[in-house]
């Protein structure tokens, strides 16, 4: 400390000071708001300061394991995000084959032409996602004109507020939104296959299934593994816009993800240091789950992905 | 995509996976178009037609009404406004900041790995929504535009893009420039930006897209109608109108439902036109991101 700094110090200690700022910004909006973590610990009611709330220790914690109806609702909650990442996880091949089976389309502005529009949607926010929604399936929409023009049905089918099938079409949409867009890292994988691979194997006389089973699909496991890996790192993190756009009276049972769970207890019940506690506990399972899968990752491939 | 035709005629069941490749994706594409190209061509029919939902493949009864009278909707000016502003603020200074950030990493800045790894750990761990929100309100920029533009102005994703970028600009321009005694803001302002152009493009993108997209910070945040975007008001007239729905759905008949009727059908075009409105700067600018997207995303891939 007491000695002089070098000049070359001094310049990088003058470069710190340039980004200073940045940083503060980063300490204020993501390392700050860790502090709110307390309020899991306090009684907080909104109306009055956090300074006059009273200290409960893990009252909160507790109850989410104790009062049986915060048990059942948990229950529940659990259950929807546990069904739904599941169902992202269990088809995350689905963006594999879609590479894969669009590359064996010859015809360029075919290709090029469903790659961009399949692409749109995941550039759409998730509300107009709603509104396109509420359009098709509305009673008057277009799904129960064309099924009522069929005749297959004589009542309109109420499909947003259904409560049967919430998870499967929730991730239905997820699936419309994103399925052209994950494609887009495997197709560039393509690309960077070996071409010669292919002529090889063709001289050996292949057909397309064999190329595409022994050639195309297992270069492009490496990557498949890596996103399956940030996959259940991302386990419990399932946003809540999706589902808060969706969600009303009726489907709100199966719709309520934890993330939507932990916005619906604070902001609609005003239950702010119960939610606080519940997503305490979800980001640190998540630290848990994604250091797992790195580990993981590290032991399989030898690669971490941190 | 280099691949090319094999001269050998293909075989029979060669022909049966392309053939049933045309038939998938020609699917997977109308799935996909059809939403948008439903909604646009019940904006320019027939109100009572489209409220009624017989519009399905093509527009009846054309008109352009419905984008006249949607200038006239109130706050619907004042919300295009807000989105337009955020969008363009949110980005100049996400960009500017992205940017630079990018290139003060690659510097030889006091501590440097602690501040890098210190931004990039925020990808992988956040407080959660409420304790966000309550920071938020702690610094008053709950109801408060500026709530929008700070929180994102340092993204962890776009600075690592960024630094990925300048790290293959080749060290020489910079050291050529350093004899020459330029200073790091100089080399920065005159060597760099010119040479990192594509990653900022890039960059603009993603961050003009999620500002114009973003709606739960507006959820959060603010109350204030004024300080509303478009993806929010939208998302009252899909509220009103699925509340009007229920309403016309369970009520026995009547002069009610006439009643409910008509407001459904004023409701119907209003919000699929506001739908359109919403969705058309997507549309105009997708073109130009496609040439940068798949770039971004790739280097994006390889790890900070």
């Amino acid at each position: 400390m007491g000695k002089k700094w070098t000049k070359k110090q001094k310049k990088s200690f003058q470069l710190f000071l340039y980004i200073l700022p940045f940083i503060a910004l980063v300490a204020v909006f993501s390392y700050y708001p860790l502090y709110g973590w307390l309020y899991a610990f306090y009684d907080y009611r909104p109306p009055k300061p956090f300074s006059e709330a009273a200290f409960v220790g893990l009252k909160w914690f507790k109850s989410l394991v104790e009062n049986p109806v915060k048990v059942k609702q948990i229950t529940q909650v659990l259950k929807n995000t546990f069904a739904m990442s599941a169902l992202t996880l269990g088809t995350s091949w689905l963006p594999m084959l879609f590479a894969v089976f669009l590359n064996e389309i010859h015809c360029v502005p075919f290709r090029k032409f469903v790659q961009t529009v399949t692409t749109l949607p995941n550039f759409i926010s998730w509300v107009l996602v709603y509104s396109l929604a509420f359009s098709m399936f509305n009673s008057t929409g277009m799904m129960n004109t064309l099924l009522m023009n069929l005749g297959i049905i004589d009542e309109p089918i109420l499909f947003l507020q259904s409560t049967n099938n919430v998870w499967f079409t929730q991730w239905l949409w997820l699936t419309w939104k994103n399925l052209g867009w994950a494609a887009i890292m495997y197709i560039a994988a393509i690309n960077g296959i070996d071409d010669e691979l292919y002529q090889a194997a063709k001289v050996d006389g292949a057909n397309r299934m064999q190329l595409i089973r022994h050639i195309t699909i297992p270069s492009l496991l490496p990557t498949y593994f890596v996103l399956l890996m940030i996959n259940i790192a991302n386990f419990l993190n399932n946003g809540m816009e999706q589902y808060y756009v969706f969600q009303n009276a009726f489907n709100k049972e199966y719709i309520q993800v934890l993330d939507l769970y932990v916005y619906n207890t604070a902001m609609g019940s005003g239950s702010y240091s119960v939610s606080v506690a519940i997503s305490m506990l979800k980001s640190l399972v998540s630290v848990v789950l994604l250091v797992g899968a790195n580990k993981f990752s590290k032991a399989v491939r030898g690669e971490s992905f941190i | 995509m280099n691949k090319k035709k094999s001269k050998m005629k293909q075989s029979f069941g060669d022909r049966m996976v392309g053939v049933s490749c045309y038939i998938i994706f020609s699917l997977c594409a109308l799935v996909c178009v059809y939403p948008f190209y439903y909604i646009f061509i019940n904006t320019i029919s027939a109100n009572d037609l489209s409220a009624r939902g017989v519009i399905l493949f093509w527009p009846q009864g054309i008109h352009f009404k419905n984008y006249l009278s949607a200038l006239k909707i109130d706050g619907l000016f004042r919300a295009t406004f807000i989105s337009v502003s955020r969008t363009v603020i949110g980005t100049v200074c996400t960009v500017g900041a992205s940017a630079f950030l990018g290139f003060m990493f690659t510097q030889n800045v006091w501590h440097r790995k602690f501040w890098y790894r210190m931004l990039v750990a925020t990808m992988y761990f956040n407080a959660g929504i409420i304790p966000w929100y309550l920071t938020m309100m702690n610094l008053h920029l709950t109801n408060n535009f500026w709530g929008y533009i700070l929180p994102a102005i340092v993204s962890p994703f776009n600075v690592i893009l960024t630094k990925t970028f300048v790290e293959s600009v080749p060290r020489e321009l910079q050291e050529a420039a350093e004899i020459d005694g330029a200073g790091t803001l100089t080399i920065f302002t005159k060597i760099m930006i010119p040479v990192i152009k594509p990653i900022m493009a890039t960059v603009a993108i993603f961050s003009a897209v999620n500002q114009w997209n973003a709606f739960q910070d507006t959820l959060l945040l603010m109350t204030d109608t004024k300080l509303y975007p478009l993806q929010f008001i939208l998302y009252q007239y899909l509220n009103q109108a699925s509340s009007l729905k229920a309403l016309a759905n369970s009520s026995g008949g009547g002069s009610s439902l006439a009643a409910a009727a008509a407001t459904a059908q004023t409701a119907t075009s209003v919000r699929m036109t506001v739908t359109i409105i919403v969705v058309v700067p997507i549309m105009l600018v997708y073109p130009i991101f496609q040439k940068y997207f798949v770039k971004g995303i790739m280097v994006g891939a390889v790890k900070g």
